[in-house]
């Protein structure tokens, strides 16, 4: 059962292979590929996630290397949930892009999403820093590749500044491992932890500097505030449904900083972290209300609903991580579904692209406003769907901090910014009539079908809030493995006495 | 002492130059830039297995210490990854800039070019 833990890995690397043969002719083979080897691994990941939920960490020497010498992947209850929920997002996106034929639109648009996920799975698994840095490398390769895809002059600029701010943090990242390898003589996540508790006293600062500045790159993945400013181009540039996807993007920011920081740091960036996230949250839906695109509207959402997810992580406290952790699914899911529908949009309307304008009516506008209502409540965080719990989890939590004045304020009022702003966008998109122009030509019925992967995210979302239950209870396990350093230690190196020493 | 001196000058005056680079406005001074910090992580990487002389760095007989080789595999693995980022980015500069009309990074119209069309 445990060699299972690597399948996630490998799974996408054969399909994006596989699909990689059927580049000209017969190219719905490579989507179906495609298609099913993400079904499968959804599959695969909802497995290890009832594999996690009964057991402990799980870790999987690979090659038989044990611990501190080889590379490990480590499968605990965080990591199960962060599989799952990447394999549904990329289901939904891969199904939307081919029923879309956005795959079409460019060449291996199949094979540079399996490597996405390939390299989203191993930062979700691996054990050991400088894996996590090769496999940081691998998903942000797959994602210049499709945030270009489709090309076009705007797609080119924003992807050019994603790639610079995206080496300059790769340095970053070296530089970090390099000082936590210098004073520590490991970079297996353990085996670091062990060392870190016995470390000589003159070694303490650059081991604080090594890990300040490691937690500030993976901030630059999770745009945090001085850090944020290349996401909304990069994001609002991409093709939309690619922009879906890359709502997992940010969040594998925040799972390194999840899981380094309680491990390795105890938590010691936390200071600093709180008022970046307020920042950015403010900043987040203050252009969130300025946007004038639909596109936009979803990538400022996305920057501003991390910030509350990362608010929460800040703490470095159990049960804040614990509304964290049910916020982050969410987070993810209510941004993508805002992406998709912006996708939508452009589609249907066929004019004005994604401009927050009126327009004549189209077919299909009513199911739209239903999902961009849903979609809006959802991001938003009003009672019906799950970002109402998941705020009031974090609301809740924070109260024992001394952050907490700050905190709620922020949160309740950023949270009426979006309101204000969805119900603006919302009801210019699809209440307002403009009649002046003559009603165009071209109004063939969209093929409603396209809005099934979209339809298929806001269940998940119900699903979400309906099993509210069960999924805290879940989140509050995962948070107390998050925090127990021990257990942690003890599952991944190996039981003789002394290996850590 | 020298070679301690010598090692950390190099990274210092390469990462200095790098960041100088990396901010200036066109994409080619930025290319090369990434690259130059690049040589020094490499550097910086090497030099955190201590730097000694004449050791080996696997198995040898006779060897009476040996110098860290985790720090090689890892540069080793850096220099892979950097080289292929850096000819990314230059397919990409240059795609942009016939794609565009323009090598600024963010993507605004030359100035240069645009006072030369001015004046013809």
């Amino acid at each position: 059962m445990s060699a299972l833990i690597a399948a996630p890995v490998l799974l996408p690397a054969f399909a994006a292979t596989i699909s990689l043969l059927f580049r000209r002719r017969r190219r719905w083979i490579g989507a179906g590929v495609s298609i099913g080897a993400t079904a499968l691994l959804l599959g695969i990941t909802v497995l290890l996630m009832i594999e996690a939920s009964e057991g402990g960490v799980a870790a999987y020497a690979l090659g038989a290397w044990p611990a501190p010498f080889g590379i490990v992947l480590v499968l605990d209850r965080l990591a199960a949930m962060m599989l799952v929920l990447t394999s549904a997002l990329a289901l939904a996106v891969s199904v939307h892009a081919t029923l879309t034929s956005l795959d079409r639109r460019g060449w291996h648009f199949h094979p540079l999403f399996q490597f996405q996920l390939l390299g989203l799975n191993g930062a979700f698994l691996t054990g050991d820093l400088f894996n996590l840095f090769v496999f940081f490398e691998v998903l942000l390769i797959a994602s210049y590749g499709l945030l270009l895809h489709g090309q076009g002059a705007r797609r080119l600029t924003a992807g050019v500044q994603y790639v610079i701010v995206n080496l300059v943090g790769s340095t970053l990242f070296l530089i970090a491992l390099g000082l936590l390898y210098g004073v520590t003589g490991t970079l297996n996540m353990a085996d670091m932890a062990v060392r870190a508790a016995s470390l000589p006293a003159g070694d303490h600062g650059l081991f604080r500097a090594g890990g300040m500045l490691l937690t500030a790159v993976f901030a630059l993945k999770a745009a945090l505030l001085p850090l944020h400013l290349w996401l909304p181009r990069a994001y609002a540039g991409a093709a939309p449904a690619v922009a879906a996807l890359f709502a997992i993007m940010t969040k594998v920011g925040a799972y390194a900083i999840i899981r380094t920081g309680p491990l390795i740091f105890a938590g010691a960036a936390g200071r600093y972290m709180v008022p970046a996230a307020l920042g950015t949250m403010i900043l987040g839906f203050v252009g969130f209300l300025a946007a004038r695109h639909l596109r936009s509207t979803a990538a400022f959402g996305l920057i501003g609903s991390t910030a509350i997810l990362l608010t929460a992580v800040a703490l470095f406290e159990q049960s804040a991580m614990a509304g964290a952790l049910y916020y982050l699914p969410h987070t993810t899911i209510a941004a993508a579904l805002l992406f998709l529908i912006t996708d939508l949009v452009i589609r249907w309307r066929g004019m004005e692209g994604d401009a927050i304008v009126a327009t004549p009516g189209y077919p299909g506008r009513q199911l739209l406003a239903g999902l961009f209502l849903a979609g809006g409540v959802a991001l938003a965080g009003l009672p019906p769907l799950s970002g109402f719990i998941g705020k009031l989890l974090i609301l809740q939590a924070s109260l024992s901090s001394s952050w907490w004045r700050a905190i709620w304020a922020v949160i309740l009022g950023t949270s009426l910014v979006a309101v204000i702003a969805l119900a603006r966008a919302g009801s210019t998109l699809f209440w307002k009539s403009d009649v002046t122009p003559p009603p165009p030509a071209r109004r063939s019925a969209p093929n409603l079908a396209e809005a099934a992967p979209a339809g298929f995210l806001l269940a998940m979302l119900v699903l979400l809030t309906a099993g509210a239950g069960p999924v805290t209870a879940y989140m509050e396990a995962a948070s107390r493995q998050i925090f127990d350093v021990a257990g942690y230690v003890r599952a991944v190196l190996p039981p003789p006495a002394g290996a850590g020493a | 002492m020298s070679m301690e001196f010598l090692v950390a000058t190099a990274i210092g005056a390469l990462t200095a130059g790098g960041i100088y680079l990396c901010l200036r406005a066109r994409t080619f001074p930025v290319v090369l830039g990434l690259a130059m910090l690049s040589y020094a992580i490499n550097l910086f990487l090497f030099a955190m297995g201590r730097l000694v002389v004449g050791r080996p760095a696997i198995y040898e007989k006779g060897a009476t210490g040996y110098t860290d080789p985790l720090p090689q595999a890892l540069v080793l693995t850096a220099i892979v990854i950097s080289f292929g980022m850096t000819a990314l980015a230059l397919v990409l500069a240059l795609r942009t800039f016939l794609e565009t009309g323009t090598d600024q990074v963010d993507g605004r119209p030359d100035p240069d070019l645009l006072d030369r069309e001015n004046r013809t």
